[in-house]
């Protein structure tokens, strides 16, 4: 089992959910987060005072699936999350030990 | 003499019968058309020949007895009776206006501007004192504030409202009941305190903060607003004032007395926990920009209501407020856009706020065009004082109380001395009101009326500062200010989302 991790622009969820149910994974955990990679973040002035906004907001969407998926779903998000732009975001792949499935105590790949 | 007693037919019917609608009509134009003979400014043909007809009517009628002498009594009754109606139902809707510029106004106006950890505590402050100055009113506060009394403090006379019933009183208003113009008053004795708040946001202890605010309300506010309203008062402009200086609706009673106040608790309070390394952004704009609308609308009743009648002088004070705010709003927004290169929404807003506060005194007493280079000038020199001054000199005035209302309110009472007119407001019989009027001499009854509001304000907030502080410490400790007021003061949070 592998969880795809993947941070992405807030304006692309829309597309990258629709992409993830197209090829059939329908589990998802989304979040809203905020940081910055290589995109620098923005001057806000309130009366006169500055601050320097460099966490900027981003949506963080949590996805397991079986090991046997794991390029085929990275690359899902990966094309539709695209602008070309700086801030895009990031995908992370790890490993995951076990799952479980409250309601029926599914365990292993048959509980994501 | 027919037509007269017709008149007369038709204003038993209105005494008797149902139609009391058209009669009030009738009233109200034979109403208007004396008044305008007495206008000189409009001193028309008709309105002239319905003065002629009411003299020749009233002659003979003083020589008929009784039943036409009534009758005549019961007009004159029914028009004070019409006049009262008018006025009160205006002044009654402006005493709400103010009390609506406290609660939501300020209190989301400031609530907007802290951070989220302190929303309650911050629209906490507004919110109680619509509750702690409403009493301490009623106890003694109208009493002290209009009791004819020394220069400096009423006395007793009406405590516990003793005497304040539906008789107008004539030295302040005569159309409308007591009742009415102690109610109005109150709810500028109720948003004066209020604006301090502004200065000791997010850290001022909330025992310490009512103990302050009461004792504010009987040192400063109180004397204050007898000396330039109360009858004898110091500064009073009609009623036998040593230093007329003319204040319409509270530029050196309200806005410097609070922003001065609100200057000295910020440099006594200290700065906030962080100040101003962390950020202390607004957690949202959006509620600043929904109580600043709020006081837009609110100040209507602050400013037109002073004229405490439903008169034309109302309605010049409502069109020289509504101009000078608009126009800065324009000096804030521009004046940001040139020096940072954005016009803000919190500049908008904040310029809205400093236009009303600088238009406050002088809305009684001036133009629309001279209101309009008054909102201008608060507009520029309001957003310079906050976003320049301040850094110069690192004071934590939170949310600007001071630079928008001690400034503002200082810039305003002078600039009445400028602009204020006969042509608008003629309370010396034809002299001249202000320098444009050709006596500038009015400026320096201004600055006078200013120096007392500012060496009264610092002197009497440092000493209560002192009491609170010994009392009950002022300051939240570093720990509760961490955690944020809502939960270290008040035991709740502004917002649960996941509730």
């Amino acid at each position: 089992m592998k969880k795809i991790e993947a941070i992405i622009q807030p304006q692309k969820l829309e597309s990258v959910k629709a992409a993830l149910l197209a090829i059939g994974v329908d589990g998802m955990t989304v979040s809203e987060v905020r940081g910055h990679g290589r995109q620098k973040g923005h001057k806000e002035v309130y009366r006169g005072m500055e601050y320097n906004v460099d966490l900027l907001p981003k949506l963080k969407i949590e996805i397991v699936i079986p090991t046997a998926r794991q390029e085929e779903v990275m690359r899902t998000p990966m094309a539709a999350a695209k602008t070309g732009g700086i801030g895009d975001g990031k995908i992370f792949l790890s490993d995951v030990l076990d799952a479980i499935r409250i309601r029926n105590d599914d365990r292993g790949e048959a509980a994501p | 003499m027919k037509q007269v007693t017709a008149e007369f037919h038709y204003n038993r019917t209105f005494k008797f019968s149902a139609n009391r609608v058209a009669s009030c009509l009738v009233l109200a134009l034979l109403f208007v058309a004396l008044g305008m003979a007495q206008a000189p400014a409009t001193n028309t043909a008709s309105a002239t020949d319905s003065t002629a007809t009411q003299t020749q009517a009233v002659a003979p009628a003083a020589a008929i007895p009784p039943d036409i002498a009534k009758k005549l009594d019961d007009l004159d009754k029914a028009t004070k009776n019409a006049q009262m109606a008018g006025d009160n139902s205006w002044m009654l809707t402006s005493s709400a206006l103010v009390l609506m510029m406290t609660g939501p106004g300020l209190a989301l106006f400031y609530g907007g501007l802290v951070r989220k950890k302190n929303v309650l505590g911050t629209m906490m402050h507004s919110f109680i004192l619509m509750a702690t100055v409403s009493i301490l009113w009623a106890a003694v506060g109208y009493s002290l504030c209009f009791a004819e009394g020394s220069p400096f403090i009423g006395d007793l006379r009406y405590v516990f409202l003793k005497g304040v019933g539906a008789e107008p009183n004539a030295d302040y208003a005569g159309t409308i009941p007591q009742q009415t113009w102690m109610i109005y008053q109150l709810m500028f004795a109720i948003i004066t305190p209020a604006l301090i708040s502004g200065a000791f946001a997010e850290r001022m202890k909330f025992s310490a903060m009512l103990l302050f605010m009461t004792l504010w309300s009987f040192i400063v506010y109180f004397p204050m607003a007898h000396m330039v309203w109360g009858k004898g008062g110091f500064l009073q402009g009609t009623l036998g004032g040593v230093i007329p200086a003319w204040d319409f609706a509270g530029g050196t009673v309200v806005h410097i007395t609070s922003g001065v106040s609100a200057l000295v608790c910020a440099l006594y309070l200290g700065k906030r926990n962080g100040y101003p390394h962390e950020s202390m952004r607004p957690h949202s704009v959006v509620l600043s920009v929904i109580g600043a609308c709020l006081l837009w609308v609110g100040w209507f009743g602050f400013n037109a209501g002073s004229a405490l009648n439903a008169g034309p002088l109302a309605t010049s004070a409502f069109i020289v407020t509504h101009f000078a705010t608009a126009a800065a709003v324009l000096g804030w927004m521009f004046a940001e856009w040139m020096v940072v290169g954005k016009p803000s929404v919190l500049g908008a807003i904040s310029g809205a706020v400093a236009g009303l506060v600088a238009i406050t005194p002088a809305s009684g007493f001036v133009k629309p065009m001279p209101a309009i280079l008054i909102g201008l000038a608060a507009g520029v020199v309001c957003y310079l004082m906050v976003s320049k001054v301040k850094q110069m000199f690192g004071y934590d005035d939170a949310l600007d109380a001071f630079g928008v209302h001690g400034i503002g309110g200082t810039l305003g009472a002078i600039l009445t001395g400028v602009f204020a007119t006969k042509e608008v407001n003629d309370l010396r019989m034809g002299k001249p009101m202000g320098m444009v009027d050709g006596d500038a001499g009015q400026i320096v009854n201004q600055l006078i009326a200013v120096a007392i509001s500012w060496v009264l304000a610092i002197v009497g907030t440092l000493v209560i500062l002192k009491i609170c502080d010994v009392v009950f410490g002022v300051r939240v400790n570093s720990q509760d200010e961490i955690q944020g007021l809502d939960l270290a003061m008040h035991g709740e949070e502004g917002y649960h989302f996941e509730s």
